[in-house]
């Protein structure tokens, strides 16, 4: 691999840019792999890399249907954060946050972290109350945040209107070691030391069928031969239930569409995300300069990548009491994702009825966060066959034994 | 945006006129059941890519509920039937098999 640095730029100025290579190479997969890992999304591609990495396990396949990191992980929102209520969640979220830190020279690729600080706003007293109550939580958890007065809000985001009719902002809980990163550049930086790793990463390969006799998976069939596995990942997100359909299990997961939105790109007006729970919008400003913007999920099953048009109505008409000065913006794009939701709102990383098959879905609406967490405690999950301290809380058997991690009351929905 | 027939007072309306409910036709289980089934009827849906019955409810209309059969891919919504039955109805099912003739049934 040819490391990236400010050398190499002005090395390839004078020989017209000719001796870039390719980031990752695309082989024709072998007969058989010690790990193969169906998703070569975000979460896939961290899975196998710390596989490689903390573990030394090497002959790995990433198998993708479509092309790298595009779904979920070129469709989000890019918010990094970690000011989670429950324990599990906080302790995941925070090691995810914090990997993120220096993962552009661990990787030697920029994903442009940009910790610019996430601002969750009280718009009604209950929320108020519960920010509080993370608050603290966060601080036995170690994790920094801090309730903020509307006074500092204004401050901190001066397009705000503070005294909004409906949706007056009574304070804040700011994190300010959050932000935002470049989202398909997570994808292509874990892709690129895969690749150099030795690892195959396989574009355009669905998953049609998964090969198992008592209870062990042998191989995956794919549009591309069948493929053997001593070990399974799947990490597919919003199609996690199709996988498991085929593997012969099911799972407490539902999938929706949720959707985003970015405005034309304007000069530079707001430098922190700004996240509004109680009417389903938040909003940052990208480096190009467009607004970038979530909303609501769907409330009912969705595979089409569209999302509708009433929920946009509905997060942009709040928003703009909020921000005023967006009422007037143009719409440049929009788009869905399938995103897929447990009972609990929280991630499922998990053995599964298949002795070695494991699965990591359940992300929901926030999965980007979480990608390099994710990825370290699921390989930890696949290579020693049992979880670790990040991920044993969110086994799939939480459920049946009612040990949810309940974070739908925690973090509402926008997430 | 769908649009759906509530079958109890026969308006047909947006779907910001209804609210979804989930997976329709979920066999109960309760107290004595054994742990499995508990999972099963609690946490466990079929999610699948195709066609889903699933229950819809007239919020902003008469307030009742109703089942819906429902293409998850495409969103076509193939009819819309009374809640107060176990299985889709057959003219339901004709319909469905009439336009997705690779559909394995209802499960």
């Amino acid at each position: 691999m040819t490391r990236y640095s400010a050398f190499a730029i002005a090395r390839e100025a004078f020989r017209q840019q000719s001796g870039w290579k390719q980031a990752w190479s695309s082989p024709e997969p072998k007969q058989d792999y010690d790990v193969v890992i169906v998703g070569a999304g975000g979460h896939g591609l961290a899975t196998a890399y710390y596989l490689g990495r903390r573990f030394g396990i090497k002959n790995v396949a990433v198998i993708e249907k479509g092309w790298l990191g595009g779904g979920n992980t070129g469709r989000n929102t890019t918010i990094i954060r970690s000011n989670y209520l429950q324990d599990p969640s906080a302790a995941i979220y925070e090691k995810s946050r914090s990997l993120y830190e220096t993962l552009s020279q661990e990787l030697n690729y920029n994903i442009m972290f940009s910790p610019r600080g996430v601002m969750m706003l009280a718009q009604t007293e209950h929320e108020k109350r519960g920010y509080l109550r993370t608050e603290r939580a966060n601080a036995l958890q170690g994790v920094e945040t801090r309730f903020i007065q509307p006074a500092e809000v204004k401050k901190l985001v001066p397009i705000i209107n503070l005294n909004g009719p409906r949706y007056p902002v009574l304070g804040a809980l700011w994190q300010a070691r959050g932000g935002t990163a470049r989202h398909d550049a997570v994808a292509w930086g874990y892709a690129r030391a895969c690749s150099d790793m030795g690892m195959h990463i396989i574009e355009q390969c669905a998953v049609t069928g998964v090969e198992s006799e008592n209870g062990t998976v042998s191989a995956v069939n794919t549009t591309k031969g069948r493929i053997g596995c001593k070990k399974l990942g799947i990490v597919v997100a919003g199609h996690s239930g199709a996988l498991a359909d085929m593997a012969g299990f099911r799972l407490p997961v539902e999938s929706v569409a949720l959707q985003a939105l970015v405005s034309e790109p304007i000069k530079p007006c707001m430098d922190v995300v700004v996240m509004a729970n109680t009417v389903h919008g938040y909003m940052s400003q990208s480096d190009k300069g467009e607004m970038v913007i979530g909303g609501g999920a769907d409330g009912f099953n969705n595979y089409t990548q569209r999302g509708s048009w009433h929920h946009i109505e509905e997060t942009v008409r709040a928003l703009v009491e909020t921000f005023p000065m967006i009422s007037r913006l143009k719409m440049l794009r929009q788009w869905g994702g399938i995103v897929d939701m447990t009972g609990d709102r929280s991630p499922i990383i998990s053995k599964t009825p298949l002795g070695n098959c494991f699965i990591n879905c359940g992300w929901g609406t926030g999965g980007f966060k979480a990608i390099p967490g994710s990825g370290w405690a699921t390989a930890e999950l696949i290579a020693k066959g049992e979880p670790g301290p990040l991920s044993a809380e969110f086994s799939m058997t939480r459920f049946r034994e009612g040990r949810f991690i309940d974070e739908s009351v925690a973090a509402g929905v926008a997430h | 945006m769908l649009l759906l027939t509530c079958p109890c007072c026969g308006v047909t309306a947006e779907e910001t006129e209804f609210s979804p409910g989930g997976e329709a036709h979920l066999k109960r289980f309760g107290p004595g059941s054994s742990d499995d089934d508990y999972e099963t009827y609690m946490f466990q849906r079929k999610n699948p890519r195709g066609v889903h019955f699933e229950r819809w409810r007239h919020a902003y209309g008469c307030g009742k509920w109703f089942l819906a059969a429902r293409d998850t891919m495409t969103l076509e919504v193939f009819g819309t039937y009374p809640a107060q039955t176990t299985e889709p109805p057959p003219e339901i099912i004709a319909k469905i098999k009439q336009k997705r003739p690779e559909w394995e049934g209802f499960k």
